[in-house]
């Protein structure tokens, strides 16, 4: 099974290592304003497509689960996110520090890509909230299932889709160039895709050690009734 | 001849201009002496202690699996 499998962590481990040694060396592009930070797009970015990543995971499970009511599912899917829901915190957190020292402030109060962000986050609150709120085991996962379809959705719809025909300062939206004019530098695709690639890798893994601890603690749970 | 003389004047001009444009500022002088190396060991060490501790963290997991 891949998740007791070897290779793939330390393949990740390696890209990692080297993003994050290779990406404060490589010679970046000159910008105003952006100066040396640019190299944020290295680290900050890739938190963003590994929250994705865990809760494309987590929706998967959450469908599989209304189709077959497997209690693994169930635990599949809180745990992935569980930590996509870290990985979005990170996210929103480099991005303020980055906000603060290319826009002046840490947050722009009417900009739709950080507030989108934020209600993401919110979305996915609920969903831990709408967890601890039900007793009732096959309830809460059944519930939990249908409330995780809706979310992830939504999610997407408020941090990629929204923002891009709205006016924000984040790029890719509508008014600001997007990353395509950083990205045309092919040395700079050259650290960020195998950081992407890293931070997904080490996403996954992170999870498959708490999901081993979650089945662990239900099994001990079980042995003592 | 003063149309010469004004387009020499404006291609000078554009020179000057030019030259004065300012190089945004990069760290590259920290580079060339050395000691943004001293930043990236660190940062490798860290990281190896944490997929280390990662490591250890799996086998213990997969031991009591067992």
């Amino acid at each position: 099974m891949w998740i007791r499998k070897y290779w793939w962590k330390l393949l990740g481990a390696g890209f990692l290592m080297y993003a994050l040694t290779y990406g404060l060396l490589c010679p970046v592009p000159a910008l105003d304003i952006t100066n040396e930070t640019i190299r944020n797009l290295f680290y900050h970015v890739p938190m963003w497509f590994t929250m994705y990543a865990l809760f494309t995971y987590s929706v998967y499970h959450s469908i599989q689960y209304l189709r077959r009511a497997v209690d693994d599912h169930d635990i599949q899917a809180r745990t992935s996110a569980e930590i996509g829901f870290l990985f979005g915190v990170m996210g929103i957190a480099t991005g303020s520090i980055w906000a603060k020292y290319t826009w002046g402030t840490y947050w722009e109060p009417k900009d739709p890509k950080l507030n989108g962000a934020a209600i993401a986050l919110l979305i996915y609150l609920a969903y831990f909230v709408l967890r601890s709120a039900v007793e009732d085991e096959t309830k809460r996962a059944r519930l939990a299932a249908v409330y995780n379809i809706f979310a992830f959705p939504m999610q997407l719809a408020v941090t990629y889709i929204m923002p891009k025909f709205m006016l924000s300062l984040h790029p890719s939206s509508a008014d600001t160039v997007s990353f395509k004019q950083y990205d045309l530098d092919s040395k700079l695709r050259l650290v960020f895709y195998p950081a992407v690639a890293g931070w997904v890798i080490l996403g996954f893994w992170i999870f498959t050690l708490v999901y081993r601890y979650q089945l662990l603690k239900i099994k001990s749970e079980n042995e003592e009734n | 001849m003063k149309r010469i003389k004004l387009l020499v004047l404006a291609m000078f001009a554009f020179l000057l201009g030019n030259a004065q444009d300012a190089v945004p500022e990069m760290s590259d002088a920290l580079r060339q002496n050395g000691k943004i190396y001293v930043v990236v060991t660190v940062i490798a060490i860290i990281f190896t202690g944490i997929i280390s501790y990662l490591i250890s963290l799996e086998r213990k997991i997969s031991k009591l699996e067992k």
